[in-house]
């Protein structure tokens, strides 16, 4: 057998793989796009007016107050969900079942019928008052009719309602956590209330956080149902247009510009968060998208994959000679 | 068997024992762990346990910190029962807080380390004394930096756990036990999990320890340790203890058939 000539590592070329199925697929695409962005601009739709309705003061207060219930009604739904999380793996069989009933009652109700029974309880209770005790004063006292504004029961009912879904959350964060960190934290004389707050839940927010954050994104689209408590949201504020304006596209996809911008920060904020949380489980955490694209800028070719195709060349010029 | 005789080699017997087992049971379900242990073991010795798996030696160590609670018999650490308040003939369950300040006085070490993956090595030392002691957090820093320093990490106060090997890990687990200052220290196989080469430098400190005066129980395999260090062997096989002694007799010339055949296979 005659020896193949040996070729330095130098002289290998990779042709890397050719997809063209990528390009088909690309093509076809974009004329099924221009087909559908032709079918929309036949339409009688008057898409100019949108970039206006974006920041009327109709629409701006309508965001305004999508945002302030969705930031209340999810803070409450955390708060309720660690409590009521607690709650389910107590050893004590009575507060156990109370969180049971809670979160079997509040996920098993659809929210809008939620939302409408806490906007109608002034049905069964008439006023709201905290009295102080031997005296004939109230410390809080307010008919209901007042007390359950549109605001509350819009936080009422969204808060609750997320309160049982966050409890699950948190108890699979919690159990998620190793029991070894427990007895540890028992050891060295803390008490279950401690190790609960500085061992096992710092280390359950790494489970908690990402489908949190998700709960986050649903909760600023479910609170477009308060528009049933005439409480002002996004949704309201375009019905409100498109009542005396006849025109239910345009205001319908204003809004859901809005909802996009709001659901991406909140997904750009939810990455930050994590990374936040994944402190000390990994040795070196992941470039963000902004340090990527700084480091893209400055840099004019594709970096390389480090030495893969002179590794390669190598071990087969080792392998000819 | 019974108690071992009351003259360990660095034994201080003039307050007592240390630890005290009397007939002490436990049961998981319906599988007997535990079928009367009677164990005493002084001011300043080392007890070393040892035996196969599952002969009850890891549940009688965290008996005695009352991670597990004694089904039958009792348990005296520094004279006082453990989980329990005696008054007449009655026992009284001691509530969560008055548990958690007696385990503070009892420091443990773990097979698997357990250190607290989101905290530094320092903060891992540092936390129980600041907030189980209410120590300031300036002295406890100081003195964890000095604990860590002692157990050979001062360059690692910042580190996370991750990122520290195993026998590193294990070092800091031992300076946050020893942060709450313990007049025992117990410890779990803390040697098991360990690559061999890294075993030396963990068995060092707890060997500085011992010489320390340290009261210590030790679950572990490692019979040089047990050797050189122990004051006491006790050999543990089905929930019984089989085989009490100096070490260097037990190892040398074990009296039960038991201990034989463990021997045999571990030497």
């Amino acid at each position: 057998m005659t020896e193949p000539p040996a070729v330095g590592a130098e002289e290998l070329k990779v042709i890397p793989i050719r997809h063209w199925g990528r390009w088909v697929a690309a093509v076809v695409l974009l004329a099924l796009l221009g087909v559908a962005i032709y079918g929309m601009a036949q339409a009688p739709v008057d898409y100019a007016s949108i970039p206006t309705y974006l920041h009327s003061d109709v629409i701006l207060q309508g965001l305004w107050g999508t945002i302030v219930i969705s930031v209340t009604a999810q803070a409450l739904g955390i708060i309720l969900g660690i409590i009521f999380a607690i709650m389910r793996l107590s050893k004590n069989p009575v507060v156990t079942s109370i969180a049971w009933l809670y979160i079997w009652f509040f996920r098993g109700t659809p929210v809008i019928v939620q939302l409408l029974i806490w906007f109608n309880l002034s049905i069964y209770v008439h006023t709201v008052s905290i009295p102080i005790p031997f005296t004939h004063m109230y410390l809080f006292h307010e008919s209901m009719n007042d007390f359950m504004t549109p605001f509350m029961a819009a936080l009422l009912g969204l808060g609750l309602n997320e309160g049982a879904y966050m409890a699950e959350i948190v108890r699979a964060g919690i159990i998620s956590v190793e029991e070894g960190q427990t007895e540890a934290a028992l050891s060295i004389g803390m008490t279950r209330l401690q190790t609960m707050r500085r061992v096992i839940l710092p280390q359950a927010m790494r489970v908690i956080v990402p489908p949190t954050g998700n709960e986050f994104i649903n909760m600023l689209k479910t609170s477009s149902l308060a528009s049933v408590t005439t409480y002002n949201e996004l949704f309201r504020s375009a019905e409100s247009i498109s009542s005396a304006k006849l025109n239910p596209i345009e205001t319908l996809f204003t809004i859901s510009i809005w909802y996009l911008v709001l659901t991406s920060i909140a997904t750009i904020a939810q990455y930050y968060i994590e990374r936040r949380f994944a402190r000390g489980s990994s040795r070196d955490l992941p470039e963000t998208p902004i340090q990527r694209l700084r480091r893209n800028l400055f840099t004019w070719r594709r970096p390389k994959i480090p030495n893969t195709s002179t590794h390669t060349a190598v071990a087969l010029s080792g392998v000819t000679r | 068997m019974t108690t071992p005789p009351a003259s360990g080699a660095r034994a201080d017997r003039t307050a007592g024992p240390m630890v005290k087992a009397e007939a002490v049971h436990k049961r998981f379900g319906r599988i007997e762990v535990l079928k009367g242990i009677d164990l005493e073991v002084g001011r300043k010795e080392v007890m070393c346990l040892l035996g196969p798996s599952g002969s009850g030696k890891s549940t009688f160590l965290r008996c005695i910190n009352h991670l597990e609670k004694v089904d039958a018999g009792r348990l005296y650490v520094d004279g006082e029962l453990v989980g329990y308040r005696q008054a007449g003939n009655k026992l009284y369950e001691l509530r969560e807080r008055e548990i958690a300040r007696k385990r503070a006085e009892i420091g443990m070490v773990f097979q698997r380390f357990n250190l607290f993956p989101h905290m530094t090595a320092l903060a891992n030392v540092t936390e129980a004394p600041v907030r189980v002691k209410g120590e300031s957090k300036g002295e406890a820093t100081e003195r964890g930096r000095a604990l860590l320093e002692r157990v050979g990490l001062g360059d690692r106060v910042g580190t996370y756990p991750s990122q520290l090997s195993g026998g590193q890990q294990q070092r800091v687990a031992i300076a946050r036990a020893l942060a709450m200052r313990p007049k025992l220290m117990l410890f779990d196989e803390p040697t098991s999990a360990l690559d061999p080469e890294l075993v030396g430098d963990v068995l060092d400190v707890m060997r500085q320890l011992a010489e320390d005066g340290m009261t210590m129980v030790v679950v572990t395999h490692e019979i040089g340790f047990a050797r050189e260090v122990g004051d006491w062997l006790v050999f543990m096989d089905e929930g019984v203890v089989v085989e009490v002694g100096p070490p260097r007799e037990v190892l040398s010339n074990p009296q039960h058939r038991r201990t034989q055949a463990f021997l045999s296979k571990v030497l």
